[in-house]
């Protein structure tokens, strides 16, 4: 039952959010469509996909993932997305390695909610360790099928026949294509379907041809001619550009309009529907002309006494609720914890904060939305395809099957595009207008509501014996969730509580989620907890450490890194620092170089190296991007970002204000150190590898510095 | 309204519209043509740069009078035929193509980079390329690009 429970504690840490938005219309559809009962399935359709969240995966199937038309080229089906991460690229090579074809054969569907199957969203790290091998299975068993197809008009056993590079070949010299294969075989598509793949075999690791190289993305000419269409390229015959008013501060609702402004603006088409209101026109220019009219006679009642940035983090410590169903509070706990911090000589105690950051993809939030007859189509970027289709389709009193979400490879999401926002809003203005509209969040709309990590308060306390043993550990994390807070270090008497609390900002996943902050705050503080061992730290915790792959990590960074010699050697006001952790199962640690101006507090990043281990390696290239990327991505939040809030209003949504990293912040020198294990199964990429780089700076300015740095963004005072 | 007449991607074009709209809305709205992006509306992202006379520029400030007269060159009109430039190819070759949003901005302020310095030192090219956000952040793949692309292009001037 492993796995089951893998998949519930992963699920536990998805923070999704209900829909922004009711309209009249679905209310009114609902009261009428009672009878009729078509509006009820829709409706329990979506309370199960929320019941069921991310665990959909467990149920796909390996069947009707392959088409192959009449001249033989082969199509593929996922329900999983491209947002930057490599899925397209490892899930057409995983088809490839099994079926024995060039990649180039297969093209891969994904995402379109009528032609794939549903695996469920993409984000948990889940496709490399349960889509890969779902794809995989399938590939297998149509090959086997084909080769059995080919045998039998051959009418030969299928003993000494195989497949190479996408023909058939037997031991007597015969060949036969793929189109050659098909054109007599009836329905294959139904074949195909029917073929239970449950026993078949997989290629182990060694005999690899195609996973385990690197492949460049399939997508990647177009990207670079500018050929591929992204969601906010899409245009459609008569299409519009649309907008939505937005309300001047969160909770703030509109008291009155009038609508009538929009009309001195050539071409607009306005909606008001309760608390929505939206415009579209021929060009953005003239969309956004429209709804600046309409906001000129807007008049809000406004929610006083938000809290701020500023008493965020004693806010959330007063804000403490129970909570429900995967976001509940709840504590686990081994032996007895109190009693062992109450007897210890030695006793540390700590509070670490992370503010509430952002994901800010490139590509914001963006929609296409066509109405035609009784049927809707969406183009939009969004991890959860399926489930944003339930969305729309209860938004508009429609069965989900008349309508169609398709997700165009995407400008990245991090955890930042679970929600179809931007997809109910294009739907609920083409309603209107009955053209195709086209909605793209301005990066101000992005920045104010979308949604953000988590901020988070972390308290520790620890005891040590005298021979600088952990004896207790006591982690509490209020707001910011569950994910990566085991202690991976021995100790007798451990708890761990996660409290969960009122939020005043909207909040939902990102990168690694809960385990940036856990981490953070347990990696920062046994370097606190090595000190008064007086053990230096990367021996601290090779000898606490219980689970060997985090050693092996741990020991293969220090070692490229030369953490021993660097840190006996240290210049004055430069220090070095180590971290590690695992999340999802895979396992980093990073060491970092650190020079501080004593006269300015200022630092510099020098050189750094992260080791990581997925188990085995499917395509180096990218795992080497996905690592390098995910340890710039958590620089941010190291050096700078911060949301910024008061009275409801967010103070810094531009990049100006809020900043990303940049060229000028990646370390002068990342060795990336990629521990292959091709004896383990694979597990995916995208987000362990960002976890330790912020407590590996922040114990190298204790090292250079002797100050204990407790918060993010790292300023040292 | 007013008429702007520029080259675009070596083609005359002729458009007549508000002329305070930005180039990028009128590429991509007007002319289909959506290599750029949009990212920020403020420059400060270059999801939007393209090449003005051979400068990069973020077309996302720039109303459309301006490039009235002027040489305009989006992504889609660097590769001659299917031949891609230096610059693309190392994108490719390098992994520097994770989401791709940034990359055609990435490209063509690259591509007016070593226009200018044809051997940039990897400070210049961090200096040179420091307003472009990339938030897959794939800095390092994109620096090994720029440096692989202008190691080809001093090869093939030789």
């Amino acid at each position: 039952m492993k796995h089951e429970q893998e998949a519930i504690e992963i699920e536990r840490y998805e923070f999704v959010e209900p829909p922004r938005y009711v309209f009249s219309l679905s209310r009114r559809a609902f009261v009428q469509s009672i009878g009729a009962g078509l509006l009820i399935t829709a409706i329990a359709d979506w309370g199960f996909a929320q019941e069921r969240g991310g665990r959909s995966e467990q149920n796909e199937s390996a069947a009707g993932r392959f088409h192959i038309d009449k001249e033989g080229r082969i199509t593929a089906f996922s329900g999983k997305v491209e947002v930057g991460q490599g899925a397209r690229t490892q899930l057409t090579m995983a088809a490839a390695e099994e079926l024995h074809v060039p990649v180039s054969m297969i093209t891969l569907v994904m995402a379109d909610t009528s032609l794939v199957p549903n695996d469920g969203g993409t984000y948990g790290s889940r496709t490399t360790p349960a889509n890969i091998p779902t794809m995989r299975k399938a590939a297998a068993s149509a090959r086997e099928l084909l080769i059995e197809l080919a045998c039998k008009q051959w009418n030969v056993s299928t003993e000494g026949a195989a497949m190479r590079d996408g023909v058939i070949e037997h031991s007597s010299g015969k060949k036969m294509t793929l189109a050659e294969v098909v054109a007599n075989a009836g329905d294959i598509d139904a074949t195909l379907r029917e073929r239970s793949s449950e026993d078949v075999a997989l290629t182990s690791p060694d005999a690899w041809k195609i996973l385990g190289k690197t492949f460049p993305k399939p997508s990647s000419v177009d990207i670079v001619t500018g050929k591929h269409c992204y969601t906010s390229d899409i245009k459609r015959p008569g299409m519009l550009y649309g907008r939505v008013l937005r309300a001047p501060s969160f909770g703030a609702e509109l008291i009155e309009i009038d609508m009538k402004a929009a009309d001195a603006v050539e071409g607009v088409v306005a909606v008001r529907d309760g608390a929505f209101v939206g415009v579209a026109a021929p060009t953005t220019f003239l969309a956004e002309k429209a709804i600046t009219a309409l906001a000129a006679t807007a008049k809000w009642t406004e929610k006083s006494g938000q809290p701020s940035s500023d008493d965020l983090f004693t806010y959330l410590k007063a804000n403490v609720r129970e909570g429900s169903g995967r976001q509940r509070s709840r504590e686990d706990a081994s032996g007895d914890v109190d009693a062992a911090l109450k007897d210890a000589k030695i006793v540390l105690r700590a509070e670490y904060h992370i503010p509430y950051i952002q994901h800010a993809p490139m590509e914001t939030r963006s929609a296409v939305a066509e109405f035609e007859g009784d049927t809707l189509t969406v183009w939009t970027g969004t991890q959860r395809p399926f489930d944003v289709r339930n969305e729309l389709a209860q938004a508009f009193g429609m069965p989900n099957e008349k309508v169609r979400l398709i997700v165009p490879d995407t400008g990245g999401g991090f955890g930042g595009k679970h929600q179809g926002d931007a997809a109910i809003e294009a739907a609920r203005i083409a309603k209107e207008a009955k053209r195709p509209v086209s909605i793209q969040w301005t990066r101000k709309e992005e920045f104010t509501w979308a949604y953000w990590r988590p901020a988070g308060v972390m308290e520790i306390a620890a005891a040590l014996d005298d021979a600088g043993k952990i004896i207790a550990w006591d982690f509490t994390n209020y707001n910011s969730g569950g994910s990566g807070i085991d202690c991976p270090y021995a100790c007798a008497a451990k708890r761990t509580r996660v409290k969960n609390c009122e939020s005043p900002l909207r909040q939902g996943s990102y990168r690694a989620l809960a385990s940036t902050a856990n981490n953070f705050a347990r990696e920062s503080f046994i370097d606190e907890l090595a000190a008064a061992a007086k053990i230096d730290p990367l021996t601290f915790r090779q000898e606490l450490l219980e689970e060997q792959r985090l050693k092996d990590v741990l020991n293969a960074a220090a070692e490229k890194f030369d953490f021993v010699n660097r840190r006996k050697s240290a210049a004055q006001n430069t220090g070095y620092g180590i971290a590690c952790g695992t999340e999802k199962g895979s396992f980093v640690a990073s060491c970092a170089e650190v020079t501080v101006n004593p006269s300015t507090n200022e630092y510099t990043i020098g050189r750094v190296c992260t080791a990581f281990e997925c188990g085995a390696i499917h395509n180096p290239q990218n795992l080497q991007a996905q690592v390098e990327g995910s340890v710039i991505m958590g620089l941010g939040a190291v050096l700078r970002e911060a949301m910024q809030f008061k009275d409801g209003k967010i103070a810094n949504p531009h990049f100006k204000q809020y900043e990303v990293p940049r060229f000028s912040d990646v370390p002068g020198h990342h060795d990336i150190v990629l521990v292959n294990r091709p004896d383990l199964p694979s597990v995916g990429a995208g987000e362990t590898p960002i976890i330790a780089i912020a407590p590996a700076i922040a114990n190298a300015i204790f090292h250079a510095t002797g100050k204990l740095l407790h918060a993010l963004p790292l300023k040292i005072a | 309204m007013a008429t702007v007449v520029f080259t675009l991607n070596g083609e005359t074009k002729s458009v007549t519209t508000d002329p305070g709209r930005t180039v990028l809305e009128v590429l991509r709205e007007d002319l289909d043509v959506t290599g750029a992006k949009y990212g920020c509306g403020e420059g400060a992202c270059r999801a939007c740069v393209v090449l003005v006379d051979d400068k990069a520029v973020t077309s996302c400030q720039t109303p459309l009078s301006k490039i009235e007269g002027k040489r305009v060159v989006t992504v889609e009109g660097l590769a001659r035929a299917d031949a891609l430039t230096p610059v693309q190819q190392a994108f490719i070759d390098e992994g520097a193509v994770q989401c791709g949003y940034c990359v055609p901005g990435m490209i063509l302020t690259a591509t007016a980079l070593l226009n200018a310095n044809p051997q940039p030192t990897r400070a210049q090219i961090v200096n040179f390329m420091d307003g472009n956000i990339c938030r897959c952040t794939n800095y390092p793949n994109i620096i090994r690009a720029i440096e692989r692309a202008a190691t080809q292009l001093q090869g093939a001037a030789k």
